[in-house]
């Protein structure tokens, strides 16, 4: 397991007027896999993991990667935010933002300048290099975030909604990126989404969460074929399946017979 | 091409109108305040192109740089350290408001008694009186940084150095401009006045020279020229700030276009 939750529970504030945002969180996540977290809106699916990247203290519980207790932003992982137009310096072009998180880890300025044109190849913005992120789309902004966290070369890749202020169109695109990168690059990913149909047709397995105080209400294993397909994979009837399961799991209504 | 011709005449119709009309009404008029603008002139270039450059201007252009180095150099640093600490801002706030208060002119006597009357005391008179915009505006601007910014930081576990150099500085950049372009205006001020009250050389003392020699052209054009000094340094900081501020003008252009 390259990344284990045990327990995991996260208040905030103190005594009586605390609130407890996730209640006892437990999975585990296998090296390679592609695991998505779904949970109704409001359910601490941030604040899980805010707690997992090690930017907030879990109140009890802990998480751990390769056995040993995250307490501080790990080497291993990489971060992509929701929102792409605050998490990107306005001020550096999109090479220098992909090579900023690199300046700490010893490495020539040869090997340095390869990662980032490797990682702005890898989603497709080669030519963007030497642009600024406010003269992208929202979508590229996005792959541009993604690059800076391929290029920090993590074991574990934490996505918070990455795709959720993007339209549609975009949207699917930005998630056959994700999974082509994923196939190609030896990462883990671990993606909170509140979208049903994109946590079943990206994950491997789909951890879904009960409302809050959240706790894992169950994990539903995708066992749709890869590589997948916008269009053949989501008429197959096995996803219309599991897509009902998590669904009813989310909404607490039983699945209907048959 | 053509616009630029138009606002330009338009820009320009003012002051020439205004130029001309001096011109000619201080011709007919023989007031011993206004004397004619023919010499006015005469004594512009007289002194100024270019004789006392060299004794009067230089002086003064480098106290005002260097008093103007001086505070931003000191007003960056602290502002980046009190906006970095709520702490130290809170324990300072009131000494700088009250500092900030003092109009600056009223530390030249005592800038004069500790310092004496050389370029020392000058500079230090006009860094004392121009650092506050600088300090308040850099450490409005350090707190105001999107907490995104900092969250991206530590999640890819970014170096205090590089934090420091690349974030927190160019995120505070905008404000610090904001201060810089209002401390050298108080820092031109200073400068002329410093020279004014205990000097033998520099713009300021020329002036205060000229008017109690009752030579009222070279008076005009001393106020002439500090006018032109005033513009000039404001334009070459207005220059630097478009090159350094690049990114900000163009991400706000695009976030508007968003809006729109």
């Amino acid at each position: 397991m390259v990344l284990d939750v045990v327990n995991l529970s996260k208040a905030y504030g103190h005594g009586e007027r605390s609130t407890l945002a996730i209640e006892s969180l437990t999975f585990s996540v296998r090296a390679g896999e592609f695991v998505c977290i779904v949970g109704p809106s409001g359910c601490g699916k941030t604040t899980l993991l805010r707690s997992l990247s090690g930017l907030v203290k879990p109140s009890g519980g802990q998480a751990l990667i390769h056995g040993s207790p995250v307490d501080g932003p790990p080497e291993a992982m990489a971060l992509v935010f929701q929102d792409y137009s605050r998490s990107l310096f306005p001020w550096m072009t999109v090479a220098r933002n992909v090579a900023f998180p690199l300046r700490r880890k010893r490495m020539p300025k040869a090997e340095r300048d390869a990662a980032v044109a490797e990682s702005l190849a890898a989603v497709g913005l080669a030519d963007a290099a030497e642009r600024y992120p406010w003269q992208l789309s929202g979508g590229m902004q996005q792959r541009v975030a993604i690059a800076r966290a391929l290029a920090y070369k993590p074991e574990i890749l934490l996505m918070d909604e990455p795709f959720a202020s993007v339209d549609a169109q975009t949207r699917s695109d930005l998630e056959d990126l994700l999974l082509s990168v994923w196939e190609a690059v030896d990462v883990t990913v671990v993606f909170v989404t509140h979208d049903i149909d994109e946590a079943v047709y990206l994950g491997d397995r789909v951890v879904v969460l009960s409302p809050s105080p959240c706790t894992v209400d169950r994990i539903v294993t995708v066992d749709l074929p890869r590589p997948r397909d916008q269009l053949t994979t989501k008429s197959l009837p096995r996803y219309v399946d599991l897509r009902t399961e998590v669904f009813s799991a989310i909404v607490k209504r039983p699945a209907p017979d048959g | 091409m053509k616009a630029w011709a138009a606002r330009a005449a338009l820009q320009l119709a003012l002051p020439v109108v205004l130029v001309i009309g001096w011109w000619v009404w201080s011709e007919s008029n023989d007031s011993f305040f206004f004397p004619p603008l023919r010499e006015i002139v005469q004594a512009f270039e007289d002194a100024w192109i270019w004789e006392r450059v060299g004794s009067d201007v230089l002086p003064s252009m480098t106290r005002l740089l260097a008093g103007f180095g001086l505070a931003v150099a000191a007003g960056v640093a602290v502002g980046l350290l009190l906006g970095s600490s709520r702490l130290a801002y809170r324990a300072a706030l009131p000494l700088i408001e009250f500092l900030r208060a003092l109009p600056p002119p009223a530390i030249i006597p005592f800038g004069v008694l500790v310092f004496g009357l050389g370029d020392g005391m000058k500079v230090v008179v006009i860094a004392a009186g121009s650092v506050w915009p600088i300090l308040l505006n850099t450490i409005q601007g350090v707190r105001s940084i999107d907490p995104r910014f900092v969250e991206v930081n530590r999640a890819y576990r970014v170096r205090a150095r590089d934090r420091l150099c690349h974030t927190t500085l160019p995120a505070a950049s905008p404000h610090i401009f904001a201060g810089l372009r209002a401390s050298l205006s108080i820092a031109v001020i200073l400068m002329v006045l410093s020279e004014m009250t205990a000097s033998t050389n520099g713009v300021g003392f020329f002036l205060v020279q000229s008017q109690r020699g009752f030579a009222l052209p070279e008076m005009w054009a001393a106020i002439v020229l500090l006018g032109i000094i005033g513009c000039a340094v404001n334009a070459v900081l207005v220059m630097i700030q478009h090159r350094l501020l690049a990114w900000h003008e163009g991400a706000r252009g695009s976030a508007l276009s968003e809006v729109r």
